[in-house]
């Protein structure tokens, strides 16, 4: 399957106003597919954060060969170009990116529980999950603009977020996933599609990562409508 | 007990100590009076001559300014202005709760006098011997202000409100003035060593007897400069024990009792009634301080609180009696003195995370990065071997950072076994700044958090900034990466920065206040542009912020350890 860029960052936004996505965008094609105990791939068009907040759907690019996980190591790995437009593509599940000589594949999950365990998704994959980087990236819909909210994320092992094209957080060396570990500044969610990208990083064993949006009294924010794609008008 | 006391209250003695600045405060004549404490030192002998010019200096240790009080009522506050009044007429005001000057005497003076603030006015109980000791009777005197500037500023008589005939078991001075909170009712009590700690009711809407000619209840003996307070379905009794007014050698301590009932029996920890002398300590000498006495308690609100005294003698300022804060704390039950902050260097750990407040920087590992052979926790799925240590180690073949420069995982990856390291008599230095801020960006940094490692990024120089002032209790710090000028700052987007050097901004002023667990909240002067006060929150494990203080929540609480 060839790589086919969809959108730019601000032309998602310009170019597509919020909709309620449920209605608007299409299920994944790869309804079904299993990615070990945990994660599966969209079922419907949109998933909704719930009360607990996590952002439970995203596309997950298949691992790519690293090493290191200090704030150094891992800052100059996502600097790093492994593929085009890597920090503004919005793929679709089962397009693919050419990194080096490896062809990697992005799929869309969603996960059972509050976290993606990309340990499940590599091995389902036959994948190595060790010294290896994953690239994931969703689209958070949100109703209505919201300030001074904050990205909170969990990983195992370092991870580096972006919204909307801009970095939020890193967290270096090797830990395991705790929910609200890596926290954002107070920042604002547009209303309609946001971008949240990030870049996970394992040394070995387990690996999985969480995200939530928290407001502005830190409370999960439950409204949140996930989605693949941008809602089409 | 006799006992010679006068050394230290020279009249026109200057005490000139600690730092440059200094404060000359003259302290009014008391009146005459027989007050007795209970190791015979007659009161009024001992305030007599405490007619004393002292110069206090700032110092570390105790609040700043003129400090000179004795017998202090509770610390009081009105529109932002801190009061406190003492024997003699004696008063101290304080914009901040910290500097402290000379303030105006009230139009009532004696003994002891306590204040309260309930509605629109303030209460103020004072102490006077009307007759051969135990003959006494307490007054009471109420402004709707306690500014002198200010037009409500008006001392009313308000009358007896109780006393001795100098025959029952009574000495009717040292009152302390309590409004029940869960009742709105509002309590007197009052008493010397000669005879009981009583109590009579009065009328929250007048200050004065509730009733008159009302009996009074017995409560205590063996005490005097009685309080009370209500804490969580619990009546608590305070009073000094032990000789007071006689510098150095007085033995005066605060102990305490608490109640179901307002009215009693208060029994201390020990079980022991305090109506047959039981009396559990809340604080007695300390260091350099001794003689402790007249508890009053400030409520600061969400979970702040503090209790005012006076230390019979401050020995490093010529054995002068002064007003001291400390924060009270609460444990199983019971009060417990908090501490002073004084500064030094710690680990600030958050009570919610656990982890460590840091600049967000590279990490080095203490005494260099692992090298080959010590050991280690290696676990990863692939490559299972065998490590040097002797037990199956898991882990995959390849490079790794151990030997290879600073951060990294250490003990990841090589698999090199769960054997033990070999024990070494090697001591590996403290890690310092200089070792490792080589490699710090020269600008203003995130402030970050992580798990504690003993690193240099890790480790926080608190330290009081003269002149900068204060709050009740307390100067403001400067908090600096220990062996940098480095500074924790507050931003104007009411996040937290690293900045390369402290210039005294308020942004980089914190204030610590030991909550009544014994954590601290820490909050900056002030935040640019952001009008409401914030304190320092772990919002995420490796994350911290300022938020509003939530007293319910464990995100603004901090442990300070020594590291």
């Amino acid at each position: 399957m060839n790589s086919r860029r969809t959108l730019l960052i601000p032309a998602l936004i310009a170019a597509f106003g919020f909709a309620v996505a449920a209605t608007a965008v299409p299920a994944a094609s790869g309804a079904g597919k299993t990615y070990g105990p945990t994660l599966t791939s969209p079922a419907s068009p949109a998933l909704l954060t719930g009360p607990d907040g996590f952002i439970k759907r995203w596309l997950v690019l298949e691992p790519i060969p690293v090493f290191g996980l200090s704030r150094s190591q891992v800052q100059a790995m996502v600097k790093k170009q492994y593929f085009p437009d890597q920090y503004s593509v919005i793929p679709k599940d089962g397009e693919t990116e050419t990194s080096g000589a490896a062809t990697l594949t992005w799929h869309a999950v969603d996960t059972r529980l509050y976290n993606v365990n990309l340990f499940h998704f590599a091995r389902a994959l036959n994948k190595s999950s060790t010294n290896a980087l994953f690239w994931v990236v969703t689209i958070v819909n949100s109703p209505r603009k919201m300030d001074n909210v904050r990205l909170a994320i969990g990983s195992n092992a370092a991870s580096v977020w972006w919204l909307n094209g801009r970095e939020m957080i890193g967290i270096y060396g090797d830990r395991q996933t705790v929910i609200d570990d890596g926290v954002s500044k107070r920042t604002t969610l547009n209303k309609g599609p946001n971008v949240v990208r990030a870049a996970i990083v394992n040394s070995g064993g387990a690996t999985d990562f969480c995200a939530r949006f928290l407001d502005a009294n830190e409370k999960p924010i439950p409204d949140l409508s996930i989605t693949l794609q941008a809602a089409r008008p | 007990m006799e006992r010679n006391h006068t050394n230290f209250w020279k009249t026109d003695r200057h005490f000139a100590l600690g730092r440059s600045r200094r404060l000359l405060v003259g302290w009014p004549p008391w009146p005459a009076g027989s007050a007795r404490s209970a190791r015979g030192i007659p009161k009024s002998l001992a305030y007599a001559l405490l007619t004393v010019i002292l110069a206090l200096a700032s110092t570390a240790f105790t609040l700043n300014g003129a400090i000179g009080i004795h017998d202090p009522s509770t610390v009081i506050n009105d529109h932002g202005t801190w009061y406190v009044y003492g024997t003699g007429g004696r008063a101290l005001v304080s914009r901040d709760g910290w500097t402290w000057s000379a303030g105006v005497t009230p139009a009532r003076t004696g003994l002891a006098p306590d204040v309260i603030h309930i509605g629109n006015r303030f209460y103020m109980y004072v102490a006077r011997n009307i007759g051969a000791e135990p003959k006494a009777a307490v007054n009471m005197i109420w402004t709707r202000s306690l500014d002198p500037k200010s037009p409500d500023y008006k001392w009313h008589e308000g009358g007896v409100v109780a006393s001795s005939n100098g025959v029952e078991d009574s000495n009717a001075i040292d009152p302390g003035v309590f409004l029940d909170s869960t009742t709105g009712r509002m309590w007197l009590t009052y008493g010397s060593f000669i005879g009981y700690i009583r109590l009579v009711e009065l009328n929250p809407k007048t200050g004065q007897d509730l009733v008159a000619n009302e009996k009074p209840i017995d409560l205590a003996i063996n005490g005097e400069a009685s309080d009370m307070i209500y804490h969580a379905g619990w009546y608590y009794l305070f009073m000094d024990r032990g000789s007071c007014c006689a510098g150095s050698s007085s033995g005066y301590n605060i102990r305490m009792g608490r109640s179901r009932k307002v009215t009693g029996p208060f029994v201390d920890a020990d079980g022991v009634g305090m109506i047959e002398g039981g009396g559990t300590m809340l604080i007695g000498s300390e260091g350099r301080f001794i003689g402790p006495g007249h508890f009053g308690l400030i409520n600061l609100g969400d979970g702040v609180e503090k209790f005012s005294m006076h230390w019979e003698a401050d020995l490093d300022h010529g054995g002068a009696s002064v007003l001291g804060i400390r924060p009270l704390l609460w444990k199983n039950g019971w009060p417990e003195a908090g501490e002073n902050f004084l500064g030094g260097t710690f680990e600030i750990q958050s009570v919610r995370t656990g982890t460590a407040l840091d600049i967000a920087v590279e990490g080095v590992p203490v005494g260099g990065p692992r090298t080959f052979g010590f050991g280690g926790r290696g676990r990863g799925p692939v490559g299972a071997r065998r490590g040097p240590g002797g037990f199956a180690g898991r882990g995959p073949a390849g490079r790794g950072p151990a030997g290879r420069g600073p951060g990294g995982a250490p003990g990841r990856g090589f698999g090199f076994g769960r054997g033990p390291a070999p024990l070494s008599n090697r001591v590996i230095p403290d890690q310092q700044a200089a070792q490792v801020d080589k490699n710090w960006p020269a600008g203003t940094v995130d402030a970050g958090m992580a798990n504690y490692l003993a690193e240099a990024r890790q480790k926080w120089q608190i330290t009081p900034v003269p002149d900068a002032g204060g709050y009740i209790g307390g100067p403001y710090f400067k908090i600096t990466i220990a062996g940098t000028d480095r500074a924790l700052a507050a931003t104007t987007d009411a996040e937290l920065a690293v900045i390369p050097a402290f210039t005294g901004a308020p942004e980089q002023l914190w204030r610590f206040d030991q909550l009544t667990d014994g954590t601290w909240r820490i909050m900056p002067k002030a935040i640019p542009n952001w009008p409401q006060p914030m304190a320092l929150s772990a919002v995420g494990s490796s994350f911290a912020t300022l938020d509003k203080f939530n007293s319910h929540s464990d995100m603004q609480r901090w442990l300070l350890k020594t590291p």
